[in-house]
């Protein structure tokens, strides 16, 4: 026990040792977990039908960054019946593969969003971002007005989505010449709604979330 | 050449000011959004006023302003004691004051405007990210620096622990804040979906682990012996619990993620390192708790004592629940329910802010040259409205985690949800209520101690405390290193 202890005496004798022992066990997790995923993400061939988003989605998206819609609403449905039921096919990585940051979220003051693309019409979208209490009497999410007065800036999408392809996101040269014109007399409020419909629309839509995955034996049972 | 070395409590007494005022801010802004989540109308239809633009005003102004704030102030206050020497590099000393408030200065007043990445605790854009790192390199400096001159040989366990929290929250902050700039405003992280998701919550956890338990149980390790007036209960329990605690924690991070599109082995690891941190957590709590062996009668006079004692236990109790919550079939009802709100407030309100309050308290009156605070009423009066809003707080939202974790999922017969969704908000709207009402009790209590810090500080303020020398066995001329003066 004695000469075991001698060894930590050493460490706590010498503040680089220290330092330097802290340095390494602390990095071990993080190399463990965050290593493979990022080896698997730099190999993952997007599926075919799974593209970056559209310059006035991308628009849309970096409102909802903004405005911190996160906070309160998450965009990963798990793999549970309670919340297929209530919202849909759970969620598969590849769908948020262009997200950046990622919006999966914490915590669900209101319900989930990763498949409310086309759940309402874009009219009950905009009254809803507007003011909340028109649509749901007792909902208690702010309301976003200044979206509606919010002109969008057709340059300023050019630099994102530049800024984006350097990354690797795979935008093309046509993309980036459409995309001042998309955003050409639209407001932040357009763009979010464009946004919102087009959330968890992708894969299903092509009917090209994996079968295995549809299987309802790999999904918890209800308690 | 000067004489005799005295400590450096100026930087202290700076950091002090700093955590008083920032902790009435950020719990301020805490209950203004827990007051727009129960009445909707707060939110003014002013973007900048509105729960989601300031949510993270919240969250940054009391982890990374008041703990902050209070974590260096302490940091170099225990780290000059328990080495016996002055503060190395003064002057990269004050910069850490004034550029860690700027930074926080300059966080607070951008996210509102929607200046912000939207990663969670960690919102501020990339110009405050470099700036909050050169600040945090200088503070791991001073600190090494401070620790390369110590007069006491041995390294005392609380340094370990700010050292750990130093190097870990370096790490972590830059690497989760690696960005591609679009503008000064503006910019998208390197990462992107499932590995952006996995980085965010190596992070987030580990800020709670590193920035909320390690620099904290620093505190702890030098405070209470000091408050209870005894030696550490167990010197070799404190090792094994640092080394488990520091290496543990980092693998915990993806039970943020269990049940999501995150590969299951990343989950199951998670949960695993989860329940084993449950051993270095309560190691912790309880080499604190036992301290007080011999000292329990403080409770009855000593104010700080009493929430250093509350702070072990809701350490030991938030922590149970931390691990349990990394259960699979536990965080199945609770993810995404104002049970982790619950969880967040018992470790933050419970464990952190008692410790630094009770730490605060502990240190004040020597940092400020007054034999005790200025008001024992005061402490007292803060500690009941303390531990009054933090019950309302935690089972207020106790309550409506599982309601809404319960509802969510109930099914009738024939396997049909029962409830829509906006059901479960109109059953926790009262809670709501309850934990608005507990929150402001708690920042009343802060204002209670500002005060009585500003009477404590009247000396200081009038320049009429003297400094304290550092006590130096050797004579003079063999002294090693040779004293510091007192320059700032």
């Amino acid at each position: 026990m004695a000469s075991g202890y001698r060894y930590f005496e050493t460490v706590e004798k010498h503040a680089g040792l220290l330092g330097i022992g802290i340095a390494i066990m602390v990095s071990l997790g993080g190399l463990a977990e965050i290593t493979p995923l990022f080896i698997r993400a730099q190999q993952m061939a997007p599926p075919a039908n799974v593209k970056p988003y559209d310059a006035l989605r991308l628009a849309g998206k970096d409102i909802y960054v903004r405005e911190g819609c996160y906070l309160c609403h998450s965009q990963m449905i798990r793999a549970l019946v309670a919340e297929t039921e209530r919202y849909g096919h759970y969620s598969v990585a590849e769908e948020s593969m262009y997200d950046r940051p990622h919006q999966w979220g914490s915590k669900r003051t209101g319900p989930d969003l990763a498949r409310v693309g086309g759940k309402y019409s874009d009219d009950w979208q905009r009254q809803h971002l507007i003011n909340p209490r028109k649509t749901e009497l007792e909902s208690n999410m702010p309301g976003y007005p200044w979206l509606a007065k919010e002109a969008l800036d057709p340059s300023d999408i050019l630099a994102r989505m530049r800024t984006l392809r350097r990354l690797g996101d795979p935008y093309t040269d046509a993309d980036l010449a459409a995309a001042p014109a998309a955003l050409e007399g639209k407001t932040a409020l357009d763009a979010l709604v464009a946004y919102l419909q087009g959330l968890g629309t992708t894969l299903s839509a092509n009917g090209t979330l994996p079968d295995a995955m549809l299987d309802p034996s790999a999904l918890e049972p209800a308690p | 050449m000067q004489t005799t070395e005295t400590y450096n409590d100026y930087i202290v007494r700076l950091f002090l000011l700093a955590a008083a005022v920032w902790g009435i801010v950020g719990m301020s802004i805490g209950v203004l959004v827990a007051a727009q989540m129960a009445w909707p109308a707060l939110n003014f239809d002013i973007s900048w006023l509105t729960f989601s633009r300031l949510r993270p005003n919240h969250t940054f102004g009391v982890i990374f302003a008041f703990g902050g704030s209070a974590l260096m102030g302490t940091c170099y206050y225990v780290v000059q004691r328990t080495g016996h020497t002055r503060l190395a590099l003064p002057r990269l000393a004050n910069f850490t004051f004034w550029g860690w408030q700027l930074a926080c200065f300059l966080a607070m007043a951008t996210m509102p405007f929607g200046i912000t990445q939207s990663k969670e605790y960690a919102e501020p854009e990339w110009p405050i990210d470099i700036l909050i790192a050169v600040v945090w390199v200088s503070f791991g400096a001073v600190f090494f620096a401070t620790l390369a001159r110590r007069r006491i040989r041995h390294i005392y366990v609380a340094n370990w622990y700010y050292g750990a929290f130093i190097i870990a929250v370096a790490l972590l902050h830059i690497v989760n804040n690696l960005v591609l700039p679009v503008s000064l405003t503006k910019s998208y992280p390197i990462y992107s979906g499932v590995v952006d998701a996995m980085v965010q919550w190596w992070y987030g956890h580990n800020a709670v682990a590193f920035f909320l338990t390690a620099g904290f149980l620093g505190m702890m390790y030098y405070f209470v012996p000091r408050q209870a007036e005894q030696p550490l209960w167990s010197y070799r329990f404190s090792i094994v619990n640092f080394w488990a605690l520091i290496s543990v924690y980092m693998w915990a991070g993806s039970h943020h993620l269990i049940y999501t599109a995150l590969p299951d082995w990343v989950q199951s690891v998670g949960t695993v390192f989860s329940l084993v941190l449950l051993m270095p957590s309560w190691g912790s709590a309880a080499n604190g708790l036992l301290t007080f062996n011999g000292s329990w009668h403080k409770l009855r006079t000593d104010p700080a004592a009493k929430f250093m004692v509350i702070s072990l236990v809701f350490y030991g109790a938030s922590t149970f629940e931390g691990s349990m919550m990394a259960v699979k079939s536990v965080n199945e009802l609770s993810h995404y329910t104002d049970w982790t709100i619950a969880h967040v407030h018992s470790g933050s309100i419970g464990w952190v802010a008692m410790i630094t309050i009770g730490s605060l308290y502990a240190m004040a009156p020597r940092a400020l040259g007054q034999p005790q605070m200025y008001s024992r009423n005061g402490m007292e009066l803060h500690f009941w409205l303390h531990v009054i809003g933090l019950l309302l707080y935690v089972i207020a939202m106790w309550a409506a985690g599982v309601t809404e974790g319960v509802m969510w999922r109930a099914t009738d017969a024939n396997g049909a949800l029962i409830y829509p969704f906006i059901n479960s908000l109109l059953a926790v709207k009262p809670l709501y209520v309850i934990r608005f009402g507990g929150g402001l009790m708690i920042v009343a209590g802060m204002v209670v101690m500002a005060w009585n810090l500003w009477h404590t500080a009247a000396d200081a303020r009038k320049n009429l405390i003297t400094p304290i020398p550092v006590p130096i066995p050797e004579p003079e001329a063999q002294q090693m290193p040779p004293p510091l003066s007192a320059a700032r």
